[in-house]
């Protein structure tokens, strides 16, 4: 084998450390500095600091979701009503209901095919042991920080002016970076359309006035939504009353789902 | 089996019925770590002027090279809207690891396709002359020299400046390539065992280590069935190296699961049942156990006692072939073993095997093995271990040729 004279060195050893450096810092300073200071730095502005293009109409609502765990009773009619309203395919869930059942063992929890069709009755021996009892409604938590519009390769999430977390299909290329990245296990891959999806607090019925159809069919107010810059609305009391929690807080993705009475046991 | 959260059965979110990322994003790091190690053993001799590998600096190039042309195809097949996967070029998300991962993949790519040409532009130059531009293979020889069908002592030291720079330009772009892989994973805090700053770290060293052992075990094999005589220095000092290097990876790899066990922190109540559960044969017993002790023990052995020759390029390629599937492992623990702690924090979602489908472990092979076929083509070609050089004796210029029209 010959050398190749690039590779034979001695002739180039005087100044090679020199070059040396001088080709690697010249390598490492752009790319540092295209890290630390590139597009990349754009994550971290406030919505209201990044650019807004001509005539985009400013928002006139910011809504939110308000869930009282008290006032659930795991009937599942928000679960079949979002099945229904959103052509939800089978195995997944845009929305579900868990139940907690506390006992001197441990917690146990289910949720059994999302509790479309409700909950068994906790029979007399766990009902003896079980020291609480109750039901949670899960979805998409339309987070203020929201990782999973972060990570989308192609900017087909995003969070819009009025708080929906939206995806677009015509961009969506179905890699899942999306479906990773929330930490509330609320977004999936669309089996039929193989995009990713999740609850949009149904957009196409609250933009023609409407209620979300899990809100309208919930019948004992377990589940609330409106506008929060408007006063009088019926979910800006539980800011007043400030007893609300949201789920996983310490990963700062700031929620715009306001739990009310929700246990410590919830994850 | 222990669970996490005081829970008492086995509760994972109505939606991770499946796991997302399957044996197709294993493969993904794994090709691109190999990039990444075999450019690192180019620079060895390219930039820090390692005399023992000289011969295999062109080699490990060319490799290279072979591994990034199929380093997306994992990610295109697992897509499920392939036919837009180019819009992660065309509109790309800025604050997305896996869009600026497309830009520093497809950068680099450029730089290592340039640098190989302007290697081989000597030998292209020759053939073109040799084939007077005629015929489809002296047009292709041709197209090759874009043109330019001369060489003089001027191109040559041209050629050694780009070259440097490129070379220079390579390692930071080889590490943020495999740096960004490491931060796809590092960045999703929604997973414990995946969102670390570690992780890119861990992912860069071990795309050194595996680049490094999947390059020596090509090089063995090519010399044994070329008859070529093996280089004992450069094997000794390869291990040398390797071993220091995979010393640092396997720290870095125990010490993150060690902070999590000694903080206990919240990771833990998760990693703790899921390395002693599912993941102890994969984990604990091949990636640690055997998989990183022994080519541990055996580099030590090499660098430090200096066997026969004979017995050097056996412990070697043992060494090698073990650590080329521990960083195998150590990808499927991270890609498919962060999946199994469900986000209900209460649970583990089962890992089924699918050999025949679009994602499934036929397809991940081909794509693995795409890369050697690759290779062997263009070994057929070009001389890869041969000096491509232009021959500094003959100070005159190749003589200038034009193809036929």
């Amino acid at each position: 084998m010959n050398k190749h004279p690039m590779t034979d060195g001695q002739e180039e050893k005087t100044g090679t450390r020199r070059e040396f450096l001088r080709n690697v810092l010249a390598g490492t300073i752009p790319a540092t500095v295209l890290m630390v200071y590139g597009p990349g730095v754009l994550a971290h502005r406030e919505p209201s600091e990044l650019p807004r293009g001509e005539g985009i109409p400013k928002a006139e609502h910011y809504w939110i979701y308000v869930i009282n765990i008290n006032n659930c009773i795991g009937c599942g009619n928000c679960v079949r009503a979002c099945k229904a309203e959103n052509e939800v395919p089978d195995k997944t869930f845009r929305t579900w209901v868990e139940r907690y059942i506390i006992s001197g063992e441990g917690v146990h929890v289910e949720s059994p095919r999302g509790a479309l069709e409700g909950f068994r009755e906790i029979n007399a021996g766990v009902r003896q042991r079980a020291v609480k009892s109750y039901t949670v409604p899960k979805m998409c938590n339309h987070c203020h920080h929201p990782p999973c519009v972060k990570v989308c390769p192609v900017g087909a999430t995003f969070k819009s002016p009025e708080g929906f977390v939206l995806v677009d299909w015509e961009y969506c290329i179905g890699c899942a970076f999306c479906v990773q990245a929330c930490p509330y296990g609320a977004r999936f891959i669309n089996p039929k359309e193989h995009k990713a999806d999740k609850c949009t607090w149904c957009y196409h019925r609250v933009k023609a006035g409407k209620l979300p159809a899990c809100v309208t069919v919930c019948p004992n107010k377990a589940r609330l939504f409106g506008d929060r810059w408007d006063a009088e609305a019926e979910v800006t009391k539980v800011f007043l009353e400030d007893n609300w929690l949201v789920l996983k807080p310490h990963l700062t993705t700031d929620p715009t789902c306001y739990y009310v009475g929700l246990g410590r046991e919830v994850i | 089996m222990e669970l996490p959260g005081n829970s008492i059965t086995n509760y994972i979110f109505p939606n991770n019925y499946e796991i997302w990322w399957s044996i197709l994003i294993v493969i993904y790091p794994y090709i691109t770590g190999l990039i990444a190690g075999a450019f690192i053993v180019s620079t060895l001799s390219h930039l820090f002027r390692i005399k023992e590998f000289d011969n295999i600096a062109n080699f490990s190039l060319v490799t290279a090279f072979c591994f990034g042309c199929f380093a997306g195809v994992p990610l295109l097949f697992h897509l499920g809207q392939p036919q837009r996967a180019l819009e992660i070029f065309i509109t790309p998300h800025w604050t997305s690891p896996m869009s600026i991962f497309g830009y520093v993949y497809f950068t680099y790519m450029i730089l290592l396709a340039v640098e190989i040409w302007l290697i081989y532009r000597p030998f292209f130059i020759r053939r073109a002359n040799e084939t007077e531009g005629s015929g489809l293979v002296g047009y292709v020889w041709y197209a090759m020299t874009l043109g330019v069908t001369t060489y003089h002592p001027d191109s040559l030291r041209a050629d050694k400046k780009i070259s440097a720079i490129l070379t220079g330009l390579g390692i930071p772009w080889a590490f943020a390539l495999h740096g960004y892989v490491g931060f796809i994973f590092g960045s999703v805090k929604a997973i414990a065992m995946w969102g670390t700053p570690l992780q890119p770290v861990v992912f860069i060293l071990s795309a050194i280590v595996s680049g490094m052992a999947m390059l020596l075990l090509m090089y063995t094999f090519i010399a044994w069935r070329t008859k070529m005589p093996f280089e004992y220095p450069m094997i000794r000092k390869f291990m040398l190296i390797l071993w220091g290097v995979f010393l640092i990876d396997i720290s870095l790899e125990i010490l993150e699961l060690a902070f999590h066990k000694y903080e206990l922190d919240r990771q833990w109540e998760n990693l703790e049942p899921l390395m002693y559960g599912p993941l102890w044969e994969t984990l604990i017993v091949g990636q640690f156990l055997i998989l990183s002790l022994i080519p541990f023990l055996v580099l030590g052995f090499i660098s430090l006692f200096h066997p026969k020759d004979k017995m050097t390029l056996f412990l070697a390629n043992l060494a090698c072939l073990m650590i080329v599937l521990q960083v195998l492992l150590m990808r499927y623990n991270v890609v498919i073993g962060g999946q199994l702690i469900s986000k209900s924090e209460r649970g583990f979602v089962e890992f089924h095997w699918d050999f025949f489908s679009r994602e499934g472990v036929f397809m991940a092979a081909a794509i693995f093995i795409a890369p050697f076929v690759l290779y062997y083509v263009i070994s057929r070609v070009i001389p890869i271990f041969d000096s491509p050089a232009y021959e500094p004796e003959d100070d005159e210029a190749t003589e200038p040729h034009t193809p036929a029209p």
